[in-house]
């Protein structure tokens, strides 16, 4: 059987997600054994416009250009794959799908004139048919060798949709929400990296988008409870997973409008 | 110690490919003794393993010269793989678990089958054992239902069992519009009403989606049948068959482990709530 | 028979030493990352001295005291469970070789384990858990090495959290069978009881004293300190109003409403004891092995049958939990899957509090019926 092809495309994204990539060591050079990478820029593989059989695909469509491309990646393609946050939700760039957001772009660029980004920032999803969503900033790379594995094995890979909590407990943390109060997002946030940022006493930002049933209302009660500002617990659903349905009805629910912030 | 997480090697040794998307397969345990051990009793299940992939439960069909059949339909990952396997391909085997019809207790009476699908599979060697001991029974009542006439698996099979002495086998199509001999048009339950046995002396056995098996206890109940009469082989998400993983539990059984095949009246108070 | 003497409290680390020349590993209470958690430890250094916990429904926090009890404390985050049904297992590995597959069991050399500090609720939790792990057609292997290699040493409680309830199950405060010691732990020391025969074995060897008076006047007196808890489950076989509960899904609603189902509770509970099997290969597929994973019935997979989740709503979930622990145990195992130990009630992200959701339930059942 012939090998199996793959490319590694980037939209609007931090190349975070090549990187992970990049850095799998002992993994990368197995799987350079088992596939041929057809294009994959950060490794200096350049060839864009290649007929691979997956195209592992990292950022958001934020710009035209990115609209362009996506619809000849995923025309020369037979599966594509949509790697980590801004290409699973719109990532941090999808910020500017909530509103209060019009006056960023003149706070920071001197000429937004020339700026060429679309009004909002999408995911890959959104725009053309997606086989397979592998969440985080950035994606894990345990997850990804698993994908990869079972998707060359001919089956679709088994991706976890319950809560980061349930990674938390069996990796023996202690919930910093119960023990320090901490705004952790685990309890809505999908599994998949193993309750990284727990582990390290930090709460959960929801990087892997959003579980299975989210129960935001839930939560973000209960932040507020513990005393933590209305405006704070918006910005906690609205990190880096800001352009999915679940976390922007939070944040509309317990946003304070600039206008009311400001003197 | 025996360690149960332990798959027995086995392999295909024989594929029919029964529709488009379902497919018998018969394996043959590699070990000489694991297959002078195994031993069957009509209705239990077996974990398949396949490589890299995992185990899934699937419903013994029967078990022939030492060939373990089992019919298989792709519709998960894994079941999408198995029906795809070539003969000579290797897999795991774990088994057998679970209960079995009760065909011992059912002596000299008339036994009722219902089933929809490919919930056929799951009594066919107990049909095939009855037959064999036909004078032990009275009556014998097949009802299956499909969707389209052409998803009827082992057609030939229910044909010779209507030439079976007292044994009335009735099909029903519930996705077709056109009349056509043997078929009723319908549910399979719409086949309780022409079914002729013993309404007090008989022993049901079903299997199917349970909507099928919630009509069909009303249907049985309609014309007389106490559920205590009735058993039905249930599905839950067993994950180790081994009752130890809990993911079978419906309400108090494990279905793995006091299961698949439940008096319908034991089981009914869950099996009737939503959510159990 | 049991015997009970004296331990000064300057002479805890002879119990550690007599348990390091035993071969033992020493499991016991330390403090981390602002809880009491069970980990391995060397010395009663790291036992959390002068610490108390104070716990509340979604609350825990630890507050230093003047005295240097090691074991005033209450309730750690995980109690004994992670030790033996542990939360990650390999429990089979295949290779692919010439003309087939191959399978591999796994086994673990697992070393002798003493644990120190288990309560009533932690012990009765073991029981239970043996009773499924141990006590059917197919004991576990994995769960069945590491208990035969368990020495507990249990601690009699002195005082209660707000989030106890041991009383009202029947499990605690006080330690009941199975352990091998048992302490209770005074201002100058620890009256210790020993309930086996290698607990008497290691008795004989401390620099122990023969008990006073005063020992058992003062350690009865906090033990019935301990028994005085807010909160306590109506009775201890709800069978008959949870079920008459379980058929009304509208009184499940509002607990619903406030559920995560992020499966907290089911992950610090010490009698839960689902898993799921999950297969993991390198991407070279040299092998493949199937590992065990806690899991929980607040996940969609736990119910997932083709096509379609039996228990999909936050209603479903919670309800098969709660019904599932507090009534269906008494059918599958003959008693409740509680022992009162309150862990879903305090790590429970928003709070939820099983005992007034039992107690609700059970009210508004009674004022519906008959005939509703």
């Amino acid at each position: 059987m012939a090998r199996a092809s793959i490319a590694i495309h980037k939209l609007t994204s931090c190349s975070g997600c090549q990187s992970v990539i990049l850095n799998m060591g002992e993994n990368l050079l197995t799987l350079v054994q088992l596939v041929d990478i057809q294009h994959f820029i950060e490794a200096g593989v350049n060839n864009p416009d290649a007929q691979v059989d997956i195209a592992f695909v990292e950022g958001s469509i934020s710009t035209h250009e990115d609209e362009e491309r996506i619809r000849q990646v995923r025309e020369q393609s037979r599966f594509v794959v949509a790697i980590g946050a801004c290409a699973c939700s719109g990532g941090v760039q999808a910020l500017r799908n909530v509103k209060d957001s019009e006056h960023w772009a003149s706070a920071i660029y001197a000429d937004p004139g020339y700026l060429d980004s679309l009004a909002d920032s999408r995911s890959v999803a959104e725009r053309v048919k997606v086989d397979l969503q592998l969440w985080g900033c950035p994606i894990s790379e345990r997850q990804l060798i698993a994908a990869i594995r079972a998707l060359l094995h001919g089956v679709p890979p088994v991706l976890p949709t319950e809560k980061v909590c349930q990674e938390c407990k069996r990796a023996g943390q202690v919930c910093v929400l119960v023990s320090q109060a901490a705004p952790c997002m685990g309890p809505v946030t999908q599994a998949g990296c193993g309750a990284l940022c727990p582990s390290f006493g930090a709460p959960c930002y929801t990087c892997f988008g959003p579980s299975e049933q989210p129960n935001c209302d839930a939560l973000g009660e209960r932040l507020v409870g513990l005393g933590i500002p209305a405006n704070q617990v918006a910005e906690r659903f609205v990190s880096i997973s800001a352009g999915v349905k679940p976390f922007q009805n939070a944040w509309a629910r317990w946003r304070i409008p600039l206008k009311e912030l400001e003197p | 110690m025996n360690d149960p997480w332990l798959p027995q090697q086995a392999v295909v040794v024989d594929k029919v490919m029964e529709t488009p998307d379902v497919a018998t397969l018969s394996l043959q345990l590699v070990e000489p003794e694991a297959q002078q051990r195994f031993h069957f009793d009509c209705g239990q299940f077996n974990m398949l393993y396949l490589y890299g992939l995992g185990e899934v439960p699937i419903s013994i069909m029967d078990y022939q010269h030492g060939c373990l059949q089992h019919t298989i339909r792709a519709v998960g990952r894994i079941s999408r793989t198995l029906v795809a396997l070539e003969t000579g391909a290797p897999l795991g085997l774990r088994g057998p678990y679970g209960n079995s019809w009760p065909i011992e207790d059912a002596r000299g009476r008339d036994l009722v089958f219902i089933t929809a699908g490919l919930g056929c599979a799951p009594v066919i060697a107990a049909i095939r054992r009855i037959i064999a001991a036909r004078t032990d029974y009275q009556r014998l009542v097949i009802m299956q239902g499909v969707k389209h006439r052409e998803d009827l698996l082992w057609q030939e099979q229910y044909e010779r069992w209507r030439e079976v002495p007292d044994c009335q086998v009735l099909l029903a199509a519930s996705e077709e519009r056109q009349e056509q001999f043997p078929w009723s048009l319908g549910m399979v339950t719409t086949l309780i009403d022409k079914a002729q046995f013993d309404v007090n002396n008989c022993t049901v056995m079903m299997c199917g989606p349970e909507p099928m098996i919630r009509a069909s206890m009303r249907g049985l109940e309609a014309v007389g049948v106490s559920l205590q009469n009735c058993f039905v082989s249930l599905e839950r998400n067993m994950q180790c068959a081994l009752g130890l993983c809990g993911h079978c539990q419906m309400g108090t059984p494990f279905i793995c482990r006091e299961g698949p095949i439940f008096r319908v009246a034991d089981i009914k108070e869950w099996f009737l709530l939503e959510g159990y | 028979m049991n015997q009970t003497a004296f331990l000064p409290h300057r002479h805890l680390d002879k119990l550690f030493d007599l348990l390091h020349s035993d071969g033992f590993r020493v499991v016991g209470p330390t403090s981390e990352q602002g809880a009491i958690v069970y980990r391995e430890i060397d010395t009663v250094d790291q036992l959390p001295a002068g610490l108390v916990d104070h716990q509340a429904p979604g609350r825990y926090r630890l507050e230093q005291q003047a005295h240097g009890r090691y074991f005033d404390w209450v309730g750690t985050a995980q109690g004994l469970k992670p030790w033996l049904f542990t939360p990650e297992q390999p429990l089979m590995v295949a290779r692919e070789v010439a003309g087939g597959l191959r399978f591999e069991a796994v086994r673990e050399e697992v070393p002798l384990t003493a644990v120190i500090g288990l309560r009533g609720c932690d012990l009765a939790a073991l029981a239970l858990q043996d009773r499924h792990f141990l006590q059917g057609e197919y004991p576990d292997p994995h769960y069945q090495a590491r208990r035969e290699q368990l020495l507990l040493i249990g601690v009699n409680c002195h005082r209660s959290a707000a989030t106890c309830f041991c009383v009202s199950t029947g499990d605690g405060p006080e330690v009941g069978e199975g352990t091998d010691l048992v302490l209770d732990e005074l201002d100058q020391g620890f009256m210790v009881q020993a309930c086996s025969a290698r607990g008497r074995a290691l008795l004989v060897r401390l620099p122990i004293r023969p008990l006073a008076g005063g020992h058992k006047r003062r350690s009865k007196a906090l033990r019935k300190q301990a028994r005085v808890q807010q909160r306590a489950l109506p009775s201890r076989d709800l069978r008959k109003p949870l079920y008459l509960a379980r058929d009304d899904e509208t009184l499940w609603q509002s607990v619903a409403d406030r559920c995560l189902t992020c499966g907290n509770c089911a992950a610090v509970c010490p009698t839960c004891f689902c898993s799921r099997v999950d297969e993991e290969s390198p991407l070279d597929a040299s092998e493949s092995t199937q590992v065990r994973r806690w899991d929980t019935c607040f996940n969609d997979e736990h119910s997932y049958l083709v096509g379609h989740v039996v228990r999909k709503s936050a209603v479903h979930k919670y309800r098969q939990w709660l019904t599932h622990k507090l009534a269906i145990w008494h059918d599958q195992y003959d008693r409740s899957g509680c022992t009162g130990c309150g862990r879903c009630i305090t790590w429970c992200p928003v709070g939820i509090d099983i005992v007034e959701e039992t107690r609700r339930l059970c009210t508004e059942v009674k004022t519906r019926e008959p005939g509703e």
